[in-house]
């Protein structure tokens, strides 16, 4: 994707002067969450400022593994994704959805607690911009919405990154979601030496690019330096597609879309898919990090007293054996057919579902596979040994 | 399954011990508002560890803690499950024989020497069981301890007379549900929730360190696939054997993979070496 979504020429930012972002996203009544350094990983959590942010850390990814390293010369965003993903705030793992109290003979519903503030998240990455794109299209249906995700997603400011790093477990690429962030951000920035480039991608985001010139000095990017802020995701992308190790950098994965909804469809009785079912724990770890999961089930949570009831919704896997349960059992009794569904789902079916695929290339479901279970090398199993006539 | 027909208006409640450290009665003491809800929908009694208020049986509904390890919890068991419509076994030790399965492993006439200095008054069994190894259990709630809000939950649905919810997945989905980076993946420490059974809302990954399975293996646990991970990551097999045999070391699963990781440690040290 290019930055065509850019509403004018990006502006230089001292990288101190970031704070008068986040200054002007709290002062527009925002909850302010970007990347933040916790409990051995680069997670989104609340930002109050500039120095809350993981400068100096770089995170080594691989199947099933995950490290930070400091690297002094790394900055504030050369880290890739982390575990969370915006879901985590748009699609709370448990919320209520309802809530009953008895009242005489009947019930009487409660209204929901709605968020304190909107929400501002920073450092959102091209391939979490797309899968932004996919939980909108899932939750925000034209016929029927979701209404908690649609009063988040309404309030919601994000402030993009263009890539400059990939991790050895990055496919954005291939998914064509990145390095470069795509259409959606308000406001995105590129990290060059000690300064951001920064640029508005809608009204909203140059509203307070206007608020954040108040605050701090904004000089307009030259053609040239305009030429070069845009090559520094493609100059990433380029390395990319070539998959050639650099010191200090693994490759990154790939992943070959050629026809893979047939590919898929075609091998459903292959015989790798037992051999996936050999490592495969059917944890769930994948289908719950991915950023573009959406499967929940709406439990209902009585108390002891019978007089209060509550509809909660909480995050699903189809790698439980409850999930779609129904009478007589679930439908995937194998760990075989369980992986099956998930990745025919999630690389074939999501594109007749909804006219894309479902994966975004962020690669989160690599690393916190705690096997180790590479999509990219599944499916290039599969394509290796084509079973179809 | 058969469906549990309703429980009567003010069901009796009824709690019972057996080798174990009381722990999981004590959640229950410790459950704060939520024992008043309980008291105000059951009548307790029989519950020694918290009240002298002793009435006999039979009762509507028996939580068993402890597991069995001497002839007379054999007869007390069986006398107990006479006694309760609804048996149900609380934490690792009525589920699984508790950290006191280890002697199943072990002699426990030499543990009994080692211990006691007349052993001969000790009248113990070779080995540590779960109730379910001795007579039919409605439920179990696994854990060490128990969860307040999984027992809360099954009392709860004794009263409406349905079935109880427990979740059906492993340690993991509470751990991302709640936002935990993952301790394996991001520190390599070996952990054990992705072969455990949910309950616990993820408390020890929360806290820094690795699941121990204190609720016992999960619902169809790769656990040769996990091992074998954290063996080729550096853990020696030893390590691992260990883990698994911490504080429901009888259960099926971990047992079965324990016994293999042993044997597959001892034969690769009788290899002569090169």
């Amino acid at each position: 994707m290019s930055c065509s979504a850019a509403i004018g020429p990006p502006q230089w930012l001292a990288k101190p002067d970031f704070q008068a972002v986040i200054d002007a996203l709290v002062a527009a009544g925002h909850r302010v969450v970007g990347p933040r350094v916790a409990a051995g990983a680069i997670v989104l959590d609340d930002v109050a400022c500039v120095a809350d942010l993981p400068a100096g850390w770089l995170d080594d990814q691989d199947g099933g593994s995950y490290r930070l390293r400091r690297d002094e010369a790394a900055g504030c965003f050369d880290h890739v994704v982390g575990p969370h993903s915006l879901k985590n705030f748009l699609f709370p793992a448990r919320e209520p959805v309802a809530t009953f109290i008895r009242d005489g003979a009947g019930w009487r519903e409660q209204p929901l607690v709605p968020d304190p503030a909107p929400l501002a998240v920073l450092g959102v990455r091209g391939c979490d911009l797309a899968a932004l794109a996919i939980q909108d299209a899932v939750f925000l249906r034209a016929d029927v919405a979701d209404s908690t995700y649609r009063g988040r997603r309404a309030g919601l400011f994000i402030v993009a990154v263009n890539c400059r790093r990939a991790a050895a477990t990055c496919f954005c690429h291939s998914m064509q979601c990145g390095p470069a962030a795509g259409p959606g951000f308000d406001l995105a920035v590129t990290e060059i030496d000690d300064r951001f480039a920064i640029e508005a991608g809608t009204t909203k985001g140059a509203a307070l690019l206007a608020a954040v010139a108040t605050r701090a000095t904004l000089t307009p990017c030259t053609p040239a330096d305009t030429a070069a802020v845009r090559d520094v995701p493609q100059a990433l992308g380029r390395w990319m597609h070539s998959r050639q190790a650099m010191p200090g950098a693994a490759a990154p994965r790939s992943l070959d879309t050629t026809d893979i909804r047939d590919l898929l469809f075609g091998n459903l009785e292959h015989p790798h898919w037992a051999a996936i079912a050999d490592r495969c724990l059917a944890c769930g770890n994948c289908t719950l990090v991915c950023p573009t999961c959406f499967c929940h089930s709406v439990e209902d949570v009585p108390d002891l007293s019978g007089d209060r009831a509550t509809l909660e919704r909480r995050w699903a896997s189809c790698f439980t054996l409850d999930h779609a349960h129904m009478h007589g059992g679930g439908p995937r009794p194998t760990t075989a057919s369980r992986y099956r569904q998930w990745l025919t789902h999630k690389l074939a079916g999501w594109i007749d579902q909804f006219g894309t695929s479902g994966c975004t290339g962020c690669g989160r479901c690599i690393t916190w596979c705690p096997v180790g279970i590479d999509l990219t090398a599944e499916v290039a199993a599969i394509r290796a040994a084509d079973a179809r006539p | 399954m058969t469906a549990i027909p309703p429980a009567p208006s003010r069901p009796r409640l009824a709690v019972f011990k057996f080798a174990s450290c009381d722990g999981c009665q004590l959640q229950l003491l410790d459950a704060q508002g939520r024992l008043l809800e309980i008291a105000d929908r059951f009548t307790i009694d029989h519950f020694l560890e918290a009240s002298s208020r002793d009435l006999p049986g039979p009762y509507d509904v028996g939580l068993v803690e402890g597991s069995i390890s001497t002839p007379a919890d054999v007869a007390r068991i069986h006398e107990i499950r006479g006694q309760c419509r609804f048996l149900v076994t609380i934490g690792a030790c009525a589920t699984a024989g508790g950290i006191q399965a280890l002697r199943n492993w072990a002699s426990a006439a030499d543990y009994a020497a080692a211990v006691y200095a007349r052993p001969e008054y000790v009248a113990t069994l070779a080995t540590s069981t779960p109730i379910a190894a001795h007579v039919p259990v409605d439920f179990e709630l696994r854990g060490c301890p128990i969860d307040v809000g999984q027992l809360v939950e099954l009392l709860t649905a004794v009263v409406v007379g349905r079935r109880p919810r427990v979740a059906p997945h492993c340690v993991c989905v509470e751990c991302k549900a709640r936002g935990t980076v993952c301790v394996a993946v991001a520190r390599g420490i070996p952990c054990l929730g992705p072969v455990t059974q949910a309950g616990c809302g993820g408390l020890c990954p929360a806290c820094d360190r690795e699941c121990f399975g204190c609720f016992g293996p999960g619902p169809q646990p790769n656990l040769v696939s996990l091992t074998g991970f954290y063996e080729r990551h550096g853990t020696p097999r030893d390590r691992l054997v260990r883990l698994l045999r911490s504080f429901t070391p009888w259960a099926d699963d971990f047992r079965t993979e324990s016994d293999r990781l042993e044997a597959a440690d001892a034969a690769a040290n009788a290899e002569p070496r090169p």
